[in-house]
């Protein structure tokens, strides 16, 4: 294939500097997103400081079996989108679509067990406010580790949520033959938002799921 | 980076980050205390690293992206050091 089939926009003067600006461009996307979390994280981590045994107690609620179960299934699609990049690069255009496909599917396999966890959550009485059922003490602390849970959570998914539909969009781009071997960047920028959803869910998991508990 | 480059490095990638996430569910069963939670975060901080360098690509990146996705861990570094160092060495506010 030749280099012809690369689009240079008129403002680069070359193609490596236009696909440098891509790069730079999500990176200060996920800047953004990295200070979103990062005070959510804090938060978090300021009322652990404080609360140390409400929060052990909370997180031994949690289910580890099934955080640890989607933290394998992100890893995995984290490895579906590297290859979805690679494949694209080689020109095996159908593949790409395939494992762009596997990488939303797994998505969405961790979407649909993280809403079985919050149902577990809530038939436990582990939802904050009226529906809160706490018999232990520390209550109140208790139910502020659940609120800080149900919020990170909840972003992450939402984020994986766009993700997913990011992914679509790009699947069917490879498939018109919009993005292919030369025209790589929407791929590669979108992977990199995809790793950095990852990377969020290793530490909600970490931070939620094994400090302090027991399996 | 070649394709089939990038696809051996994904799979390394992968295997390491799913040897590392065995290691720390296994290091929960133990009652290490301080020591427990600091080698899970340590953990956390390392499949972090491998995600940002391999799979996100920074490593085989110029000096650009080094400095556009170092930027947002840095502030974020800022807010987190400034912040928790000024509760854990205040005693009086409990």
């Amino acid at each position: 294939m030749s280099n012809n089939r690369a689009i240079l926009y008129e403002h680069f003067s070359d193609i490596e500097q236009q696909r440098e600006t891509s790069t730079a461009g999500i990176w200060v996307f996920v800047a953004s997103e990295i200070m979103f979390f990062g005070a959510l994280i804090l938060a978090f981590s300021v009322y652990r400081f404080s609360y140390t045994q409400a929060f052990n107690e909370g997180a031994q609620e949690l289910n580890v079996v099934l955080g640890a179960l989607n933290t394998g299934i992100l890893f995995t699609s984290g490895l579906t989108m590297s290859l979805a990049a690679a494949t694209n690069k080689m020109g095996a255009k159908f593949l790409t679509i395939l494992l762009l496909l596997a990488t939303c599917a797994l998505g969405a396999v961790f979407l649909v067990i993280k809403g079985i966890e919050y149902h577990e959550d809530w038939t436990k009485g582990l939802f904050p406010g009226e529906a809160f059922h706490w018999s232990g003490s520390n209550s109140p602390q208790v139910q502020l580790f659940f609120l800080l849970y149900f919020i990170m959570t909840g972003f992450h998914a939402l984020h994986l949520l766009v993700g997913i539909g990011l992914i679509l969009v790009i699947a069917w781009l490879v498939l018109r033959g919009w993005v292919h071997e030369e025209h790589f960047m929407p791929l590669e920028v979108i992977g990199i938002y995809w790793h950095f959803v990852d990377m969020v869910w290793i530490f909600l998991f970490t931070l939620l799921y094994l400090l302090g508990g027991k399996v | 980076m070649t394709g089939k480059k990038e696809a051996v490095q994904a799979l390394w990638t992968y295997v390491v980050l799913l040897v590392l996430l065995l290691i720390a569910v296994g290091l929960r069963m133990f009652y290490l205390g301080l020591i427990e939670s600091l080698l899970l975060l340590l953990i956390a901080a390392i499949e972090a690293v491998i995600v940002l360098l391999f799979f996100m690509q920074v490593r085989a990146s110029g000096r650009l992206i080094w400095l556009f996705a170092g930027g947002g861990f840095l502030w974020l570094s800022i807010l987190l050091v400034f912040v928790i160092s000024d509760y854990i060495s205040r005693s009086w506010w409990r």
